[in-house]
């Protein structure tokens, strides 16, 4: 989970080019939305591409996106408990 | 109207580097001279902005500083080839993915109106914003669309500019319809080198334009008409003619003519042809060999009478004083022709 | 009071017909022009419906009169551009300071499309032909060329308010005497490119759209192109017919929210609504029927109607929009709508909003469902809302006898 989270913390940086943050400023459980990280709704379909990516997990609307999307270790939960098992 | 600020990214640093030493660039094409953005804008607010974005974004911003404007009543831009980077980019993901995995910033910052749109984002100005894309007319419809509003008497300013930019591929692409020179030379010696093709360039040009002058305007801008696929050159010297007459001087009026000769033989020639017809005796500033020939450079063209009428100094003629009236002439691969009058304030 | 414009013809293509005759016939018999997807070769074929014209290019070519390689972007603006000057009553162009002021979202696109598939395995690779007409500005000139018409030529790319700006921009230019006459709209062919880019943004239904529905799902991408033809009062005393109606007001305003998304309450929407009423002079309680932007897009339908909510208070017109007809047709849309707009003042017609069935919950009104003939239409308002928070209202009045 630890190495799961560092993982996306990263990726996200890298994904949505946050050059101003280092991994070690996204907290695991800091919002990563508005009033938190204030990444907007273009960053959750960039997200949403990300998990199917980089961990095979397609979600089905962009509605399902905001409570995957609430934190780090919401989105770290998520993906373990959906990622395909072949992995 | 009044030219109350001129902004511009170019391939020259300034109009003083124009003055005194021009940069020089050993190749066919000419990038932008661009500032450090990270310094003129938060990390985040230009995280996605492609190159274009960030020059038009920059450029307008410098133009409202400079007229200390906060809000303009307008914003209209012109661009040929909108954003080139992030069209380039969705397309190319597109075909290699073959439509999957695809992300969509590269999508919604390809839109045409993204310079405009991020402008008024940033200044959280809800006014008439519009953006023209046509080819060498590109500049000239958002002047045309600005004058207008002016003239309606519908706003107190404009910002208005135009905006293209160069990548890789579309140098690739131009260079394969065969419009750029081949062999090594300076831009410094353009006209130089009558052969056949141009050099390639871009650039961002921002302009406040105003009813009302503070007292610190660049120039007033008298007048501005196009004239679309003229057959002859005959017939552009017909248009030039008119356009004088209908603002009611003479040729002999003209201090400084600023004309777009890029290089090109056969392009030059509709130049030289008006030239003779009209104005031999007038003093001339040819600009192309500064920043490049693309659709929108009258708006390189416009920044740099503007800056000659603020200062009185011509980069071509350094003894000739300062000229009263400046037309510019334009065309746009021998299709799209376009005359700007400034006076002096 | 400025110098009224006048409308004298209009012309259109699009899923639901290659001309007015035929896209008046579908809107009356409430025939959706939505299917699956038969010109435009997709990965997404099974799955996204759209809203195409039915013809392959070279069906629209002979139709146009232009050669079949070019760029459908053009072929379907030179279609419905020639359809709105033979509308329009003219004796001719000759004579006239005429302007053709098109706008589009994707240009030459498709061809772009052909071109850069063999360029991206070699540089040296790929048909220049099908690169030669990529800019938006491109198509807007094959076209004026074939229209004979030289005094101006423009083209305006504000996203999905592209085509209602143009409209403006001629009737302002009439206005300011630059101009006696100006073909006005827009055009916009379907393409990979637009079809995958609104897919990364999860907004197109796979079914047939909702339109200001409570359980919409979002759009359906539809092409085709519309045209006004705006004559100054000079002009409207040579026609062989009375003008159709005035273009009476018109605004455009930003919301300057978010590259993409609307604010929730629409001030953007509110704000080009508004200032079309000032200008025309009229009281929200003239307007008879509003055709709305209306996508079908959660975001979209929220903020436009909380706009009209605000706008219209307890005094709500006749609305519907007509993309559950023709899908989303983009650059064309504001063009398309205000044909339909014109159409609606000639001919007293309020239009259906297809496959409604439940009320928004957070708005006091829902939009027509059937089609009506004959009602008394003297104004009506078009919205077209696009990218970049760039809004645009349009007001259509029938002309006082």
């Amino acid at each position: 989970m630890e190495k799961l989270m560092a993982d996306l913390k990263r990726q996200i940086i890298e994904q949505l080019n946050l050059k101003d943050l280092k991994p070690e400023d996204i907290g695991d459980d800091q919002p990563l939305f508005v009033e938190g990280l204030g990444l907007d709704s273009i960053d959750a379909l960039e997200l949403i591409v990300l998990l199917q990516q980089e961990y095979k997990i397609k979600l089905a609307s962009a509605e399902e996106g905001q409570s995957v999307f609430r934190s780090v270790r919401t989105m770290a939960q998520y993906i373990t408990e959906h990622q395909p098992k072949t992995v | 109207m009044y030219i109350k600020a001129a902004a511009a990214i170019s391939p020259q640093v300034s109009f003083e580097q124009i003055l005194q030493s021009p940069a020089s660039y050993n190749s066919n094409r000419l990038n932008c001279a661009e500032p450090d953005y990270t310094k003129l804008f938060d990390a985040r607010i230009i995280r996605r902005m492609s190159r274009i974005i960030k020059m038009g974004v920059a450029t307008a911003k410098d133009c409202l500083h400079q007229a200390d404007v906060q809000s303009p009543g307008a914003i209209i831009t012109g661009t040929a080839y909108g954003c080139l980077a992030d069209t380039e980019l969705f397309l190319s993901k597109m075909v290699e993915n073959k439509e999957e995995l695809l992300t969509p910033t590269a999508f919604i910052q390809s839109t045409h109106n993204t310079v405009g749109a991020q402008i008024a984002l940033m200044l959280k100005c809800h006014n008439y914003n519009n953006t023209f894309v046509h080819r060498g007319f590109s500049f000239e419809s958002a002047m045309l669309d600005a004058i207008t509003l002016l003239h309606e008497n519908a706003v107190e300013d404009v910002l208005v500019g135009g905006v293209d930019e160069i990548t890789d591929t579309s140098h690739t692409l131009l260079s394969r319809f065969g419009l750029y020179k081949q062999h090594a030379f300076s831009n410094l010696d353009l006209y130089n080198n009558h052969s056949k093709g141009t050099i390639a360039g871009e650039g961002a040009g921002f302009f406040l334009l105003s009813k009302k002058t503070t007292g610190n305007s660049y120039a007033k801008l008298d007048d501005m008409a196009t004239l679309y696929k003229p057959s002859s050159p005959g017939e552009v010297a017909g248009f030039v003619n008119d356009f004088l007459h209908r603002n009611n001087i003479r040729a002999g009026d003209i201090g400084l003519l600023v004309s777009g000769e890029n290089g090109d033989a056969a392009n030059d020639k509709w130049y030289a042809d008006m030239k003779k017809t009209l104005f031999n005796d007038t003093a001339t500033q040819a600009f192309k060999h500064f920043c490049g020939e693309y659709p929108t450079a009258p708006a390189f063209a416009l920044w740099l009478a503007a800056n000659i009428m603020k200062t009185g100094k011509i980069p071509a003629h350094k003894k000739i004083k300062a000229p009263g009236k400046i037309l510019i002439y334009n065309h746009y691969l021998t299709i799209h022709h376009s005359l700007y009058l400034l006076s002096a304030c | 009071m400025t110098k009224p414009v006048f409308i004298t013809g209009a012309g259109v293509i699009s899923a639901i017909g290659n001309n007015v005759q035929e896209n008046l016939a579908a809107l009356e018999n409430g025939k959706a022009g939505m299917a699956k997807m038969e010109y435009l070769s997709s990965a997404h074929k099974e799955k996204l419906p759209v809203a195409e014209v039915k013809m392959n290019n070279e069906a629209l070519a002979a139709l146009a009169g232009m050669p079949a390689h070019i760029s459908r972007t053009a072929l379907l603006s030179a279609i419905a551009a020639k359809a709105a000057i033979q509308n329009a009553g003219l004796e001719s162009l000759k004579g006239l300071r005429s302007g053709f002021i098109s706008a589009n979202t994707v240009g030459g696109m498709d061809k772009t499309e052909d071109f850069f598939t063999d360029f991206l395995s070699d540089p040296q690779k790929g048909r220049l032909r099908n690169l030669v007409h990529h800019e938006c500005g491109a198509a807007t000139e094959l076209v004026a060329d074939v229209l004979g018409i030289k005094n101006y030529v423009s083209t305006i790319s504000t996203a999905c308010s592209s085509s209602a700006n143009a409209v403006f921009y001629a009737a302002r230019l009439i206005k300011q005497n630059i101009l006696d006459i100006a073909i006005a709209g827009g055009t916009d062919s379907l393409t990979k490119f637009t079809l995958n880019g609104f897919n990364t943004l999860m907004i197109l239904d796979q079914q047939y759209c909702q339109p200001f529905d409570e359980n919409r799902r979002g759009l359906n991408l539809g092409e085709g192109a519309g045209y006004v033809v705006l004559v100054s009062e000079k002009v409207v005393q040579t026609l062989k017919q009375n003008p159709v109606c005035t273009l009476s007001g018109y605004c455009n305003a930003n919301d300057a929210y978010h590259q993409t998304a609307s604010s929730p309450d629409g001030t953007g929407s509110y704000l080009a609504m508004k200032g079309a009423l000032e200008q025309s002079g009229l009281n929200p309680a003239d307007i008879d029927y509003i055709n709305l932007h209306g996508t079908g897009t959660q975001n979209n339908d929220i903020a436009e109607g909380t706009a009209i909510k605000l706008l219209f208070e307890g005094k709500y017109p006749k609305m519907s929009s007509t993309k559950s007809f023709t899908g989303h047709t983009l650059g064309a849309s504001g063009g398309i709508e205000a044909v339909f707009s014109v159409l609606a003042l000639q001919y007293g017609l309020i239009y259906p909003n297809l496959r409604f069935e439940t009320q928004m919950a957070a708005l006091p009104f829902a939009p027509e469902t059937i089609f009506r003939k004959g009602e008394k239409v003297n104004h009506v308002l078009s919205n077209s809302f696009g990218f970049g928070g760039n809004c645009s209202s349009l007001i259509f009045s029938k002309l006082q006898a």
